[in-house]
């Protein structure tokens, strides 16, 4: 069977799956469930998985949910109009079940751009020995920085990711391994940690048609889910704590060798490491409910030797989402209606440093500002507005190529 | 009244997004860009000319036979913007030079210097018998469609190599080999089977052809019907470390690039009504400037319509001149000796600092980071201009440098 004819069938096995789903919840409303996310507790990225809404059919042990995104994009870079699309970006579906009261198993399967890309985000089973002690297998998204952990679309008043977490980090990024994640009650606090071993990155990540050091290019490598490249397993841990009224903060490392170092037992090449570390902030500012979210993160990589300077050794970036809500109460008749200003402000330095050669700086760097309105006629659904504008500027620093983007979006759990 | 509002919020949000074209950024102002297709060209030509660009920012990677050994990546990654390139992708050739005899070290990975590699295989470093080394920064690309469309009488015009008319300028063309790939047209003129190099630093290719399929080799290790051999680091071993089968690229890869270039437009000027910019145009005339960064030329018949017959203004003769011992790298290409270098055409130097990353790098190996520090390297037949220049007063070379700035 062609790729084409295996995602055209599975994409159409699930869909089927939801609709039979959701037909019978049509017949007997008392057989179908909705399982709204649970809010008695405090809640982390590391819970974002979880923390989805999903439909439960009478004692079947399945869970379903979902989320789709779909925008309109008008961009133009120097005066150049891109035109006008419709953007069917993803469609995401997930199944978790509870196969025992202390273990669990969730699968998060994507389509992007249409059937285009298919992926499977995350597909773990989990064991609990103690909130303190969790076993994690399977696909598992490695928890840098909070983005990739928490990335549905209905959870965010932007239509695009963030820059930094799709041209610096690859979001979403999961890989197949293993790992530990536990977490700590105590009063107002909650303190957590993950780490998991899973397979890594490869050689794309410094060569590749980009012609930059680009960690999303190992995304690209179909066998990664069952063969590590490098053959060292890679190591993500994260440590996050958040407190009540307050909000969370994060602390992630990532890292391994991304490189073929040895090949038929034979040492071939010297061992190239990546290492990233991030910071994550999530916040709401008491009486303004200003929300602030942000993420920052720093990359470093083993370069060859004699290697262009065109991939850079480091690179960094991030962002900080400011959220206002300025309405919240029942409108058009939906009853938790809340309405939003936006604000995001991004960056990303692809080439960290100085020319061998002339001592001068090395530029290579994307700024963007995104104010938006955003429009939730429940906690589930998002219609949002967004207008971009990023400044680029080329390895020299020559003037800044000038892109602007006008997209209406919307994107709802379902 | 709710239906009224929702519906006049959507009727909102539908002029918003058509009242879209007032938000995106504007264009730069066409005099200040280096992209573009020559004037005149048909839409077929400007699809042509399109997929062009793509071979030209196309970034090669060890999978598609980037080296094994290589100077850069992508063409656009030395030539940014299709303008004056940076020290950081210069290139270096080297050899040795004992006496008159010179040797290119060819067994020793000669003539040029491919300092990078793929990675898991070593780079060339400089062999420790070569005592001449001569750096090059890259040269903008725009305009040379013109440049190729000249006949050689117009180039033979303006040689002068025993100064006859005893101006101190005494300029010939460099005669060298054609490639095996190399077909006369109607504007060549043969000599003993050579032909004259009008492109490159020492004017020692003669198409732009021969260009491109060198730099893909020599600069990227591409290959190409034109040339199947693969560059290796003769220093580790022959036929090691790129197993992508040869050609790398195809004949239509090489000549979509040949014809980007040839209809990348003139670069724009600007100021031209400046009255100072007028006043520095007639000293650079005035003090002799103008013998070898000549003005004017006029495209003799093409096969593209939009090049034929056409004026264009280079300010260069094409020729090869003794500029003196500050620029002697002492390393002799084919006929041209260490001091020898070919007028490099003036246009589109004002916008040079917009691709040289804010600063100016200029003369061949960009050693000079002003106009006024270039023309203090003008020496053997350019001496007595660089003297003239000295002796303008400071207004003057004002003058003179806004004319240059406004190229
Ligand atoms: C004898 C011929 C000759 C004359 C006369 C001459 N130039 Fe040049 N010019 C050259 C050559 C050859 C080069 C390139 C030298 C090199 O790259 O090392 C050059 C380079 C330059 C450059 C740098 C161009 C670049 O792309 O980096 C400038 C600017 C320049 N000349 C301006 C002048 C001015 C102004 C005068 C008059 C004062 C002048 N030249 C007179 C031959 C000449």
């Amino acid at each position: 069977m062609n790729t084409f004819t295996l995602k055209y069938k599975l994409f159409t096995f699930f869909i089927l799956l939801f609709f039979a789903v959701t037909t019978n919840a049509q017949k007997d409303s008392s057989f179908i469930k909705r399982i709204s996310a649970d809010t008695s507790k405090l809640k982390m990225n590391l819970d974002a998985v979880y923390n989805r809404p999903f439909l439960q059919m009478g004692k079947l042990p399945i869970a379903l949910g979902g989320y789709m995104e779909i925008n309109t994009n008008y961009s133009g870079t120097n005066g150049v109009a891109d035109g006008f699309s419709f953007q069917f970006k993803r469609l995401t579906m997930f199944m978790a079940s509870t196969i025992t009261k202390k273990i669990k198993f969730l699968s998060e399967l994507e389509f992007e751009d249409g059937t285009k890309e298919i992926n499977i985000e995350f597909a773990a089973v989990d064991f609990e020995f103690h909130p303190l002690l969790n076993l994690r297998g399977g696909i598992v998204m490695n928890p840098i920085g909070a983005f990739n952990q928490n990335h549905d679309g209905p959870k965010w008043e932007f239509v695009e990711r963030p820059l930094s977490a799709t041209q610096l980090l690859p979001a979403t990024w999961s890989n197949a391994g293993f790992g530990l994640h536990g977490k700590l009650y105590r009063s107002n606090w909650v303190f957590a940690y993950e780490a998991y071993l899973t397979n890594g990155f490869d050689e794309t990540i410094i060569s590749n048609t980009k012609g930059k050091t680009f960690l999303p290019a190992t995304k690209q490598n179909r066998d990664r889910f069952e063969d590590n490249f490098s053959g060292e397993p890679m190591l993500t841990g994260k440590f996050a704590c958040k407190r009540r009224r307050f909000g969370e903060i994060g602390f992630s490392y990532m890292g391994g060798v991304y490189n073929k170092y040895q090949m038929a037992g034979v040492i071939i090449d010297t061992k190239r490491k990546v290492n990233v570390f991030a910071i994550d902030i999530n916040s709401t500012l008491p009486k303004l409910n200003t929300m602030l979210i942000g993420e920052f993160a720093w990359v470093m990589v083993d370069m060859p030797a004699a290697y262009i300077q065109n991939y850079g050794k480091q690179q960094h970036g991030g962002y900080l989402d400011i959220i206002q809500p300025i309405l919240k109460r029942k409108i058009f008749g939906w009853e938790k209606a809340s309405l939003n200003l936006a604000f995001r402000t991004e960056y990303v330095d692809w080439n960290v440093g100085s020319f061998d050669v002339t001592g001068d700086k090395i530029y290579e760097h994307v700024f963007g500002i995104v104010p938006g309105i955003s429009f939730r006629p429940s906690a589930q659904t998002v219609l949002r507005f967004n207008y971009r504008y990023q400044w680029q500027r080329d390895l020299l620093g020559n003037p800044a190529t000038r892109t602007a983007a006008i997209q209406f979006g919307i994107s709802t759990y379902f | 009244m709710k239906k009224r509002s929702l519906s006049l919020s959507v009727l909102v949000l539908f002029v918003l997004i058509i009242s879209c074209t007032k938000l995106l950024p504007p264009v730069p102002k066409n005099d200040e860009v280096l992209a573009g297709t020559i004037p005149g060209l048909s839409p077929q030509h400007e699809k042509e000319h399109l997929k062009g660009d793509e071979a030209f920012g196309r970034i090669f990677s060890k999978e598609d036979g980037l080296g094994p050994i290589f100077v850069q990546a992508s063409c656009s990654n030395c030539h940014i913007e299709n303008g004056k390139g940076h020290p950081s992708t210069e290139l270096t050739r080297f050899a040795n030079v004992n006496g008159t005899v010179i040797d290119y070290l060819l067994s020793k990975g000669g003539p040029q210097l491919q300092q990078h590699s793929i990675s898991g295989y070593s780079a060339e470093v400089l062999p420790a018998e070569a005592n001449v080394f001569s750096k090059r920064v890259a040269p903008a690309v725009m305009g040379l469609g013109y440049i190729a469309a000249a006949d050689d009488q117009s180039i033979l015009n303006n040689a002068d190599p025993n100064d006859a008319n005893g101006d101190g300028i005494s300029g010939r063309v460099n005669y060298v080999n054609p490639t095996n790939f190399f077909t006369s047209l109607p504007i060549h003129i043969a000599n003993n089977g050579q032909y004259i190099g009008r492109f490159g630093k020492k004017a020692e290719k003669v198409t732009i052809q021969d260009q491109v399929v060198f730099a893909l080799k020599q600069d990227i290790g591409i290959t190409s019907d034109f040339d199947m051999q693969d560059l290796y680091n003769i220093q580790f071993g022959n036929n090691t470390g790129d197993n992508v089968p040869d050609p790398e690229v195809s004949s239509g890869f090489v000549n979509n690039l040949v014809f980007y270039l040839r209809t990348l437009k003139a670069p724009p000027r600007r100021n031209t009504f400046d009255a100072d910019v007028i006043a520095g145009e007639n000293l650079f005339t005035q003090i002799g400037c103008a013998s070898c960064h000549l003005p004017t030329f006029t495209t003799a018949t093409s096969d593209i319509f939009a090049l034929s017959n056409k004026v264009f203004h280079p300010y260069s003769d094409f020729l090869l001149h003794d500029m003196g011992p500050l620029l002697d790298d002492g390393y002799i290409e084919g006929t041209a000796a260490g001091f020898e270098w070919r007028t490099p055409p003036l246009w589109g130097i004002g916008l040079a600092k917009n691709s040289q990353g804010g600063k100016l790098f200029l003369l061949h190996d960009g050693r000079a980071t002003s106009f006024e520090e270039a023309i203090s390297f003008h020496g053997g037949e350019a001496a007595s201009r660089r003297t003239a220049f000295g002796a303008l007063s400071q207004p003057e070379k004002d003058q003179v440098i806004k004319f240059l700035g406004s190229l």
